[in-house]
């Protein structure tokens, strides 16, 4: 079943001045559903781009996304957040918590406007906390966090609203071969729960991790070769 | 169990509402109680024919606004300052400034 | 949506929390600000609210008169003269001046009541001046008369101290006693006080007096009431100023609102954004950060206010009250509350903080966030 289908998708920043850039340069891709795919290429090769549209953050110049089938592109925007929110979670390279919160704040956030009770919320937080072994931490500030709990308290965030879609963008840039190869494990065990699994990234401990069953490459804005599992 | 933050604002709002609603009536029996003072004020106005509130006794034309007119502030001398604060806070009478046909 | 909103609450104070100190240093200012402008507001309103009950039965007409701009004893021919006037239903002759006390430095209105109802020898005080002398009913109370004898007085009854707004300064005396302390002669008095059989004919009658004896200045009910309407008005005087500085004050705060968010707050609500907030979620938090600091200090501002003028009197306000009169009167006031002043203040206060907060995240709110998240 496809996912996420991209047809012909261009993505020009600065439209019309001086400093105008072409990120993407027509892209069409169809991601199946409860696969890992990563996306592999060099920087400024447009990945980050493409990750961002697939994730519903950012609206194509041109060329339509159809999620689920159901076309995102014309969509009013309270619509695509709502998409967005409950369908995708999303893991960035620089983890981007908010400082001054606890960890089980950050995991929460997410959740806020889907309209739930709080209990339920932080309910299920908890949990996700429990999982990744942050029970201990989890009313603990984040910035006294380190590398690797930051990361998971990064991805129990991207979780809370038992997303369809996991996006993580270049997430092991950041981190030590083992916390890459840890990080890589909990994708797969993501995998494994039915969930489709998108990682952007040019480090070999990800593409050529087990269970990667592609890897498309792209290089100055375009799908430039794909490769099967490895 | 702590309270939600949001609970303990919702609650520290309302304690302020009904602290208000408790000025508002407090405000209201203050005013019933008071009217016997006043009676007895506006009685003393009627009887001793006052015309001014007993506010600022410094000079003649800050304790009696309503009776000064344009020479009263220089009835100390012509070159005299006026009277701060009161004067500024009791100003002339509107009268005066609109040049009333009788003045 | 309800429940929405909360979540978005507890967000927004979890938020706030970070910055304990120069959050709870904001709240205390700005409700220090409000506290200040409503007791200006309480204390003018309460005021102008007594003195247009008090006054209501003050004289229909006072006729000065005037020579080389000075006032001057009017001659009771004056009166008989006003009497003949149609429309002058009675004419009365008032007794009435200053006395300025050196010993304390304070001055008193000094009246003889013209019911003569003072026995002679005797005289009633108003509670400022037993305040200020610190004497009571039995005493004995010297004047220097005009003629630089010291006559002495015994002080028969008190004023009561709750009608010391219109009597604090107040010392009545018999006639005789008056016009032997200040040598008047029987023929003249301080001034005419009339009333009109029909308050339609004021004008007409005002009129006559005027043509009749040109070096009269006749005062009229309706100019005691407009004089103490304008009392303390915000257009005027010390009032305007304060009102400049307060309104001053919120727009500093505002600034630090409006001139824009950080980067930092800027990256926050992109970060928001990606995680699925839409645009009026952003706009809910940032509208309950607005509020929640301007309503708390709103309304503590407002209390505090009516704690501060009518459970102390004004206690802050005193020195300017008092100026440097050496007399003053108790300025224990009824509560006249007008709702009309609390929603303007609040529409002065509230509103322009909250829209200030709003404002500048409109355009973090609205942009994608990617475009946010890679700045």
């Amino acid at each position: 079943m496809t996912m996420i289908e991209l047809r012909d998708i261009k993505k020009v920043f600065n439209a019309g001045r001086p400093n105008e850039f072409t990120a993407l340069y027509g892209v069409s891709l169809d991601i199946d559903g409860g696969g890992l795919t990563v996306l592999k290429g060099p920087s400024g090769s447009g990945k980050t781009t493409l990750l961002s549209i697939l994730g519903c953050m950012a609206r194509p110049t041109a060329g339509r996304v159809l999620f689920q089938d159901q076309e995102l592109t014309s969509l009013p925007e309270r619509f695509l957040a709502a998409i967005r929110r409950q369908a995708f979670g999303f893991i960035f390279q620089q983890f981007n918590l908010i400082k001054g919160l606890t960890a089980l704040e950050n995991v929460m956030i997410p959740a806020y406007p889907n309209g739930e009770k709080r209990f339920r919320i932080e309910g299920r937080a908890s949990n996700l906390l429990d999982a990744f072994s942050l029970k201990h931490k989890a009313l603990s500030n984040i910035e006294w966090l380190s590398g690797g709990e930051a990361q998971r308290v990064a991805i129990a965030r991207a979780l809370i609203n038992d997303p369809a879609v996991i996006i993580a963008d270049e997430p092991t840039a950041h981190l030590d071969s083992r916390l890459s190869r840890e990080f890589m494990e909990a994708m797969l065990r993501l995998k494994g729960q039915g969930r489709t699994v998108l990682i952007a990234s040019h480090d070999p401990i990800v593409y050529e991790a087990a269970g990667v069953e592609r890897v498309i490459e792209m290089r100055d804005g375009m799908v430039i070769n794909e490769a099967g599992a490895a | 169990m702590a309270l939600r933050t949001s609970t303990t604002f919702f609650l520290f709002v309302t304690l302020q509402i009904v602290l208000l609603g408790i000025m508002a009536a407090h405000a209201a029996s203050r005013k019933i109680a008071a009217i016997p003072q006043i009676t007895e004020k506006q009685m003393m106005v009627r009887d001793y024919g006052l015309t001014d509130l007993c506010l600022f006794t410094e000079a003649r034309y800050t304790r009696h606004p309503s009776l000064a007119d344009q020479h009263s502030p220089f009835q100390d001398g012509p070159l005299s300052f006026e009277h701060f604060p009161s004067g500024t806070l009791a100003g002339p009478p509107p009268a005066l400034l609109v040049r009333a046909n009788h003045d | 949506m309800i429940d929405k909103q909360r979540n978005i609450i507890d967000f927004t104070l979890a938020a706030l929390l970070r910055r304990k100190g120069k959050n709870a240093a904001l709240l205390v200012s700005y409700t220090l600000v409000v506290a200040l402008l409503a007791s200006v507001m309480l204390l003018t309103q309460a005021l102008r609210r007594e003195a247009g009950l008090v006054l209501q039965d003050s004289p229909e007409m006072v006729v000065q008169k005037l020579v080389a701009g000075r006032y001057d004893l009017i001659p009771l021919e004056y009166r008989d003269k006003i009497a003949a006037i149609m429309g002058v239903s009675s004419v009365v002759g008032r007794l009435w001046g200053y006395y300025y006390d050196a010993g304390v430095g304070a001055n008193y209105t000094i009246m003889a009541p013209t019911d003569s109802s003072i026995a002679q020898g005797a005289i009633t005080i108003g509670e400022g001046i037993a305040r200020t002398r610190k004497i009571g009913v039995g005493d004995l109370f010297p004047l220097l008369g005009a003629d630089g004898q010291t006559k002495l007085y015994q002080v028969s009854r008190l004023l009561s101290s709750e009608s010391s707004l219109v009597s604090a300064d107040l010392l009545l005396m018999a006639e005789d006693d008056f016009r032997a302390l200040f040598n008047i002669p029987s023929h003249l008095v301080t001034d005419l006080v009339l009333s009109v059989g029909n308050p339609s004919e004021l004008a007409t009658i005002v009129r006559k007096i005027t043509e009749a004896l040109p070096d009269t200045r006749p005062v009229i009910r309706e100019d005691v009431a407009r004089t103490y309407d304008a009392l303390f008005s915000w257009r005027s005087g010390i009032l305007l100023v304060i009102l400049f500085s307060v309104v001053l004050s919120f727009l500093i705060f505002a600034w630090d609102k409006a001139s824009g968010l950080s980067a930092e707050e800027r990256h926050e609500i992109g970060i928001l954004k990606a995680l699925g907030w839409d645009t009026s979620d952003v706009l809910f938090m940032k509208f309950w950060e607005g509020m929640a600091i301007s309503f708390s200090s709103f309304m503590t501002g407002v209390l505090l206010a009516y704690i501060h003028v009518f459970f102390t009197s004004s206690a802050l306000f005193q020195p300017v009250l008092k100026g440097w009169s050496v007399l003053y009167p108790d300025f224990r006031l009824v509560p006249f509350i007008s709702p009309y002043q609390i929603v303007t203040l609040f529409f002065l206060t509230v509103v322009p903080y909250t829209v200030a907060t709003i404002i500048p995240a409109w355009r973090a709110a609205t942009i994608d966030p990617d475009a946010v998240m890679r700045a």
